[in-house]
């Protein structure tokens, strides 16, 4: 074999190895979950709430994480695909874009227990929001920002300018070109973005923890507490209640996550009308 | 001499330092078709665009001179939209909105404020007929446009361009992406339009300019070198730069 071919193939099965690795611990991670929590996994699990120390089951805590995503998508995504529409068609290069792109990227790079103690200090001390579905909903909108304006960016970015220019050049003003051309050309981006950020949503904890508070019934509203799935699991786990029910938790936790990304994905190509 | 469309007296066109068109003057006339001709690069385009004022668009360019419509002066205490309303625009790559046929034609119309459902269906198969396409659309005016062919993409983007009801048609290489039947359906749509419209051309096919063309203009390195009859330029041009670049020298 020439040496030129021996590198070839070296460097081939380097990528093979390393895509096989990704996928491995991914897939290892899965049916670990699955074998270990799937045995605690019943109908009166799924639909009844937790009793005493380890008993009963887990329903309050799926709603009151539906909650959570709800209400964060519903607050981060308006401002983040807002600001995104100001960096990408308003703003000109310069101190302000800047500025504004080291502040996003920072708040990327920040430890989501800051972000819980912040969220602590602010909404729930300060704004007096207490320990609630919003304080933690609004902790978790200024956490997925910097993901949706990012991926908000990108997609607007990808529109082609062709479009802006057919768009003005018919007289239509720069408002309505946004609204009817481009944005709805972004359309399929911005589902990343949001599915991105159910992704950090729903496995956050720190942040919860301390804005949402820990109690296990179901809230009563935006305005009363409750825990998400990984503080349940985080919980459990912790205090060592039973590591049976923390799996069956992750295991929900995962086929929740399977079900939104799949149900995002497809509701983010039906938009799509650039594809025929 | 026909009534003068637009007028251009001493235009001068910068990207920054580089200066892109100068001392540009040229008279378009009324319900003629004036064409651009010239190596890439030579500011034809360019000078397209400021007809409409689509360099707006651009940062960091500087204009200085006049152009006039109607000798109202287009740079001064004007509204662009309005502006863009009279003056359309056609590009080179067609490029319909990723929507129906029918809402890509309705867009020009319904941002100047047309609501009402009979009015806008009217004016689509009218802008539609116009653009020659209509026979091929008619059935499915609710599907994507861009299911469309190139060839009837960009006749759908005249059609939309029509919508509006310009004085203008401003032209930029409409068919350098299409083939020859297609571009052939669009030198014969122009014949017909210009009956309506005035229409300026950019094109890189000296045939194209020959055909369709009434009035020429050769552009080199952002100069009008000469700009006549398109008979007269083809048959007898002035300067040696026109005869070389139409005789194929170069470009």
């Amino acid at each position: 074999m020439s040496n030129r071919k021996l590198k070839d193939n070296l460097t081939k099965i380097l990528i093979y190895a390393a895509s096989l690795l990704t996928v491995g611990v991914l897939a290892w991670i899965l049916i670990y979950i699955t074998i270990n929590g799937i045995g605690e996994i019943s109908l009166e699990f799924l639909t009844s709430a937790p009793e005493g120390e380890s008993g009963g089951g887990i329903l309050p805590i799926i709603i009151n994480t539906l909650y959570i995503i709800l209400l964060t998508i519903v607050i981060s995504t308006p401002i983040g695909v807002f600001a995104a529409i100001y960096l990408v068609e308003y703003a000109k290069p310069g101190k302000i874009v800047r500025i504004i792109r080291f502040a996003t990227e920072s708040l990327a790079g920040i430890p989501s227990i800051i972000f819980g103690l912040f969220g602590y200090i602010f909404f729930v001390t300060v704004l007096n929001l207490g320990w609630s579905i919003l304080s933690g909903a609004l902790t978790l909108s200024i956490m997925v920002l910097p993901t949706m304006v990012r991926t908000t960016e990108e997609s607007l970015k990808a529109v082609p300018d062709a479009y802006r220019e057919g768009s003005l050049g018919l007289g239509a003003s720069k408002l309505r070109t946004i609204r009817k051309v481009v944005l709805p050309s972004a359309i399929p981006g911005i589902v990343t973005g949001i599915i991105l950020s159910i992704g950090r949503i729903v496995g956050e904890s720190a942040a919860v923890y301390f804005t949402a508070g820990m109690v296990s019934r179901l809230a009563k509203g935006f305005l009363d507490s409750g825990r998400t799935l990984a503080v349940h699991m985080y919980l459990l786990a912790k205090e060592g209640i039973s590591f049976e029910k923390a799996f069956a938790t992750a295991f929900v936790l995962v086929v929740i996550i399977l079900l939104i990304n799949f149900s995002a994905n497809k509701i983010g190509a039906s938009l799509d009308k650039t594809k025929v | 001499m026909n009534k003068t469309k637009l007028s251009v007296k001493n235009l001068n066109l910068f990207y920054g330092d580089f200066q892109a068109l100068k001392n540009i003057d040229l008279e378009v006339e009324s319900n003629k078709i004036t064409a651009l001709i010239g190596p890439s690069g030579c500011g034809k385009s360019t000078f397209l665009k400021t007809l409409n004022r689509m360099n707006d668009l651009v940062e960091n360019v500087k204009i200085e001179g006049k152009v006039s419509l109607d000798g109202e002066d287009i740079y001064n205490n004007i509204d662009v939209i309005k502006l863009r309303k009279r003056v359309g625009m056609v590009f080179q790559k067609p490029n319909p909105f990723p929507m129906s046929i029918y809402d890509n034609v309705a867009y020009g119309p319904r941002a100047h404020g047309i609501k009402r459902k009979a009015k806008l269906d009217e004016i689509v198969e009218t802008s539609l007929k116009q653009a020659a396409i209509w026979d091929e659309v008619k059935d499915r005016l609710n599907q994507n446009a861009l299911g469309l062919s190139g060839g009837q993409q960009q006749r759908l983007c005249i059609a939309r361009a029509l919508a509006v009801n310009p004085e203008v048609l401003l032209m930029d290489e409409p068919t350098s992406a299409l083939d020859p039947i297609a571009t052939q359906k669009i030198e014969e749509l122009t014949e017909e339009l210009k009956e309506k419209y005035t229409i300026v051309i950019v094109t890189h096919s000296m045939q194209q300019a020959g055909r369709i063309s009434d009035n020429t203009a050769f552009f080199l390195l952002g100069e009008v070198i000469e700009f006549s009859e398109t008979a007269k330029i083809f048959s007898n041009p002035e300067d040696k730069r026109t005869e070389d670049y139409i005789t194929g020298r170069f470009g």
